[in-house]
């Protein structure tokens, strides 16, 4: 059998894709909370990815990638029926809901604050919970409408769903970060626990308004990674004063902990480099026209 | 004909000229012709109780070899080295044979040893140049036995059980199999195309399978492997973690362990333009540390354009590198600072390193390891201007497997336990290599592979009687 087949791909939205990818053994151990790394091809980088979904009976597991540097461009040119050169996981540690009982996570209230592509990685957590009968609130926040991701799917598995958008174009006009502050301030909410996963930046904010309400938070940290194993370091990351390896101690930690402002120096450390790879991309796909 | 006109001389050996080699990755020592070969190999004394072999991690019959090269018989060399390695290319290359076979060379006493090493290179170049197939396998015996790890521990277990007939498959974390030898050693001194991956193909060859992207502990667990199958286990997973010195300033942006500046130059082949990952290097580097890999990445950050600076506690006589390693930096431009010790890493406002500070040291009294302690000169500080810091301070096992396989002994460095045959705690799992000894050499990793290969054929046989 030949792996990493891509076996379906959607168009989300513009410029965000998910595929379905055949790895049974990465689908058969994959949990709430982990992620993965892709290799386009041969001379592609190693790319670290959320999972949004996975099927142990197919095989497979999906994948949202949105394009944006030159590794997820190429990425985003690959079809169904194409094959990926390598795929691997499941990386980190599952969210520690998993190991927790369920009954106690029946009484506990969550919010989930799910920002942009991150709303991916929230899906597999929410859906997990569902299953077995734990019922939470979910925040999902886009730029505007069109970027909207996934809502559907996340309905279906959530207790509340709110969407935001920071244009206003669809649900809630503003960030999650104001509509936590409604839920609590205007609707009378309450949560016991608030899981957040987006861009930094969001994750950054998430955690300081959550600090006002004293709810523990939790934050999936999506720093710069090599090898994903633990091998580099390049993912190190201060959390409550101590570092941290986030592809092996985490991607999840205390969102109250974490260090954010150094977090988000490190993920532009090869910004430069990011950028000219992303120019001979363009040249490449110009020339190729 | 070159000959050797005194005994106590070695037959030099070229090399690329460093004025050019720091501009490319090619490998840097060009090996031995066929005559100067043998004009090394006939200094040779042919002791009857060589004092070489019993300093060989793998107890290599080297009078023997020697001999078929002095002799001009090459393939015969060969076959005399598969008995007892399956990376002579490899070990001709990276062992530190001045510890080890060639400082105990009879002719050191007087005057330099044999290249041992450069002749068990020019040996296992010449098979592979002329196509030589070296390794025979007994027919297949149906056991079947996994191996986590496609470094020389696990090549070497590998190896030495497909030969006596066992179905083996190795699982591999990477996407490529050499574990170090792929994302640790660079090109200039192991090149990959032409030694490492004919030495896995050899593998294959042997009837052995990898699986590459599986990651044991989290793609798979030991447990699950003895469902499917397999009867037992070789752990050869490596020291992976890369140690940080615990000071401040260590997180900006611009400080790298040396594997990740290794792997991302190495494995992801970073260094050409062609390839996606990209890797920084500053003007001016400080490479911390005094070991192999300290000098690697300081080679490596050399070619890539810097001003590159070794920073060692202690002096040039403690460096744990190769002897070939820091004479070959030293031609390099590499820049040596002995007995300074960095305190703390210094930033700009926008969090990059702008400055590194250090202390000068002195030696002290011996310390445990034998080597004089090195103590701080109060008031020494001074300030060191770098863009960029690569640590390579060592490295320490990764523990995903031990903390997923239940019943397996670890000791307070998070470093397997085993016997003397390879056995762990838990019946039919087996470890070598630097999970069990902390990081080490790629020889002694293969000593350990080929102890434990061993120990599971007897395993195994005992368990089937």
């Amino acid at each position: 059998m030949q792996l990493y087949k891509i076996v379906r791909k959607e168009i989300l939205a513009p410029n965000i894709f998910s595929m379905d990818i055949l790895a049974p053994r990465v689908a058969a151990s994959a949990q709430p909370g982990q992620f993965l790394i892709v290799i386009a091809d041969e001379k592609g980088e190693r790319v670290p990815l959320t999972i949004c979904d996975y099927d142990k009976d197919e095989g497979t597991v999906q994948i949202v990638v949105q394009a944006m540097g030159s590794s997820t461009r190429r990425l985003a040119e690959f079809e169904a029926g194409d094959y990926l050169k390598d795929f691997v996981g499941p990386l980190g540690v599952p969210s520690k809901f998993v190991n927790e009982d369920i009954e106690e996570l029946k009484k506990r209230r969550m919010l989930f604050v799910a920002g942009g592509v991150g709303t991916a990685p929230v899906y597999p957590q929410v859906k997990w919970l569902h299953d077995r009968g734990v019922k939470v609130d979910v925040i999902m926040g886009a730029k505007t409408k069109e970027l909207v991701i996934l809502e559907d799917k996340l309905r279906s598995v959530s207790g509340n769903l709110y969407v935001c958008t920071d244009d206003g174009s669809y649900g809630f006009h503003g960030m999650v970060t104001h509509y936590i502050e409604e839920l609590i301030e205007n609707q009378g909410k309450e949560y016991d626990e608030c899981i957040a996963i987006g861009p930094m930046i969001m994750m950054k904010f998430v955690a300081l308004t959550t600090k006002k309400y004293n709810i523990p938070t939790i934050v999936s940290l999506n720093p710069i990674m090599v090898d994903g194993t633990g091998m580099c370091g390049a993912c190190r990351v201060t959390v409550g004063g101590e570092t941290k390896f986030a592809c092996v101690h985490g991607p999840e930690f205390d969102g109250h902990l974490v260090d954010f402002d150094e977090a988000l120096k490190r993920q532009a450390q090869y910004k430069e480099e990011e950028i000219k790879k992303l120019e001979a991309y363009e040249c490449k796909v110009e020339e190729a026209r | 004909m070159a000959k050797a006109v005194d005994r106590f001389k070695r037959t030099p050996i070229a090399v690329q000229d460093p004025e050019v080699r720091i501009h490319n990755f090619d490998e840097v020592c060009l090996g031995y012709t066929e005559e100067e070969a043998m004009a090394e190999a006939k200094r040779c004394l042919q002791c009857k109780n060589p004092l070489c072999r019993p300093g060989c991690p793998v107890s290599i019959d080297i009078p023997r070899f020697i001999k078929h090269i002095a002799d001009g018989e090459f393939e015969e060399a060969a076959h005399v080295l598969a008995e007892y390695t399956a990376l002579p290319a490899v070990c001709g290359r990276v062992c530190p044979q001045e510890d080890q076979c060639e400082k105990t060379c009879i002719l050191g006493r007087k005057g330099e040893p044999v290249a041992i090493g450069k002749l068990e290179r020019f040996a296992a170049d010449w098979a592979r140049e002329h196509g030589i197939k070296v390794g025979k396998t007994k027919p297949s015996n149906g056991h079947k036995v996994a191996i986590i790890g496609s470094g020389p521990a696990g090549i070497t277990c590998a190896g030495e059980l497909a030969k006596e007939g066992y179905d083996v498959t190795i699982f591999e974390a990477l996407h490529e199999p050499g574990g170090v030898l792929v994302y640790g050693i660079p090109e200039f001194r192991l090149p990959k195309e032409t030694v490492v991956k004919p030495e896995i193909e050899n593998l294959k060859r042997l009837g052995v399978k990898i699986e590459t992207n599986v990651i044991v502990g989290k793609t798979i667990t030991i447990d699950q492997m003895f469902e499917e199958g397999f009867e037992a286990v070789f752990i050869g997973s490596g020291a992976g973690l890369p140690k940080f010195m615990g000071i401040p300033g260590e997180n900006l942006n611009g400080v790298f362990s040396a594997n990740e500046f290794l792997t991302r130059n190495n494995l992801m082949k970073a260094f050409r333009e062609d390839y996606a990952t990209p890797i920084k290097v500053g003007k001016r580097v400080a490479v911390v540390g005094g070991g192999n890999v300290a000098m690697d990445a300081a080679r490596t950050a050399k070619r890539l354009g810097a001003e590159v600076h070794i920073v060692y506690r202690r002096t040039e006589n403690e460096l744990p590198a190769r002897v070939e390693e820091v004479h070959h930096a030293k031609e390099e431009g590499i820049i040596f600072n002995m007995l300074t010790n960095p305190v703390e890493i210094i930033g700009n406002e926008n969090g990059w390193v702008k400055a590194m500070k250090c202390v000068r040291m002195e030696l002290g009294e011996p310390d445990a390891s034998g080597r004089r302690r090195p103590i701080e000169i109060k008031g020494s500080e001074f300030e060191f201007e770098v863009d960029t810091v690569i640590m390579a301070l060592g490295t320490s096992p990764n523990p995903l497997i031990a903390s997923t396989t239940d019943g397996l002994e670890t000791n307070n460095h998070q470093c397997i336990v085993v016997d003397e045959k390879g056995r762990t705690s838990r019946e039919g799992v087996f470890a070598g290599g630097d999970i069990v000894t902390g990081s080490a050499t790629v020889i002694l990793a293969m000593g350990a592979g080929k102890q434990a290969a061993k120990g599971i054929d007897e395993y195994i046989k005992s368990k089937n009687k």
